[in-house]
C-alpha cells in the first residue's frame, strides 16, 4: 500500500483549516443569540454534522446499488467509508442536539418526531455493522451490505421531512416551522456566515475522511485477501 | 421602554458542546490511525507465512 497521495494530503492540511476558521466563525465572529445565550453556537456544527451525516447515508444508498449492479468489491469499500463517517457525524449531531435542548426544552432527550427518526437513523447503520461481522463470505456480505443501506437510506429524508410534517418541538431555522416549535431564531449575517461556512468546511471535512476511511479499506481487504490465501 | 430581558449564561452547555465534539472526531482519527498501523505490521507476517507455504508445497 503506497504512502498518502499529495491530494490527499494537501486535503488533511485544507480540512484542519477549514475547521479551524468553522471554529473560530461560530465561537467568536457569530454573535451571542439574545435568548438562548452561548448554547446557541453549538448550533452551527449541530447542523452541520447532520448535514455531512445525511450526505453519507445516501451516499452509502448510492454505491449499494453501483455494487449491486457491478458486483465490484470497491465499491463495497466505498460504501462502508461512507456510513462509517456519518455514523460519527450523526451521533455528534444527536449529542449536540441534546446539550443544547437542556437549557432550551428543559430536557436532555424528548420523543419527538426529529428525534425518535434521528436515533432510529443512527440505530439503523450501527446495525450494519453488527449484521456485516457476522457474515464472513465477502461476496454475501456485499450482497446484504448493499441492499441494506439502499433501504436505511429511506430513513433519511423521512428524518429530513419529519420537523416539516409532523407536529414538533424542533425549530426549523430555514423555511417555515411547527407553530410548537420551541428554539427558533432569525440569523443575522453574521450568523449566517458562520452558518453556512460550517456546511461547507464539514463538506470538505467529510470529502477528506472519506478518502482517509476508502484507503483504510482498500488495506483491510488487501489483508482479509492474504489470510484466505494462508488459510487456504 | 427598558427591556427588562437578560440573556442565560448557558457557556458551560457550549463548552460541554464543543469538547464533545472536538473529542469525539480526535478519538476516530486515532482509531483509523491505529486500524492502518495494525494492518500494515500484519502484511509482512502474511507475506512470510506466504512464502513458507510455497516452500513447503515445492
Amino acid at each position: 500500500m503506497q504512502s498518502k497521495s499529495p491530494g490527499l494530503v494537501l486535503l488533511d492540511i485544507v480540512s484542519v483549516l477549514l475547521l479551524s476558521i468553522a471554529t473560530y466563525l461560530a465561537l467568536i465572529y457569530a454573535p451571542t443569540e439574545r435568548v438562548m445565550g452561548d448554547v446557541q453556537r453549538v448550533f452551527y456544527f449541530h447542523v452541520a454534522t447532520a448535514w455531512v451525516g445525511m450526505l453519507g447515508f445516501i451516499a452509502a444508498g448510492v454505491t449499494g446499488i453501483i455494487y449491486l449492479h457491478t458486483q465490484n468489491i470497491k465499491w463495497d469499500i466505498v460504501e462502508v467509508a461512507a456510513v462509517e463517517i456519518s455514523l460519527v457525524f450523526f451521533f455528534i449531531t444527536i449529542v449536540l442536539g441534546s446539550i443544547w435542548a437542556r437549557p432550551i426544552w428543559n430536557t436532555w432527550w424528548t420523543w419527538d418526531p426529529r428525534l425518535t427518526t434521528a436515533a432510529i437513523v443512527e440505530l439503523i447503520y450501527l446495525a450494519y455493522f453488527m449484521l456485516r461481522q457476522g457474515i464472513e463470505d465477502p461476496n454475501r456480505r456485499g450482497r446484504f451490505g448493499a441492499v441494506y443501506t439502499l433501504i436505511g437510506a429511506i430513513s433519511v429524508p423521512i428524518t429530513f421531512l419529519s420537523i416539516r410534517l409532523f407536529r414538533t418541538i424542533h425549530p426549523v431555522v430555514i423555511g417555515s416551522q411547527s407553530t410548537e416549535a420551541q428554539g427558533g431564531f432569525n440569523m443575522t449575517l453574521p450568523m449566517k456566515t458562520a452558518f453556512f461556512f460550517a456546511l461547507f468546511a464539514f463538506t470538505v471535512i467529510f470529502i477528506d475522511l472519506f478518502w482517509n476511511r476508502i484507503r483504510l479499506g482498500n488495506l483491510e481487504q488487501k489483508v482479509e485477501q492474504m489470510k484466505l490465501k494462508v488459510m487456504q | 421602554m427598558i427591556s427588562t430581558e437578560v440573556t442565560p449564561n448557558t457557556s458551560v452547555y457550549m463548552i460541554a458542546g464543543y469538547a464533545i465534539f472536538f473529542g469525539v472526531i480526535i478519538i476516530y482519527l486515532i482509531s483509523l490511525l491505529l486500524r492502518w498501523n495494525i494492518l500494515k505490521r500484519d502484511i509482512p507476517i502474511l507475506e512470510g507465512m506466504e512464502k513458507q507455504e510455497s516452500i513447503a508445497e515445492n
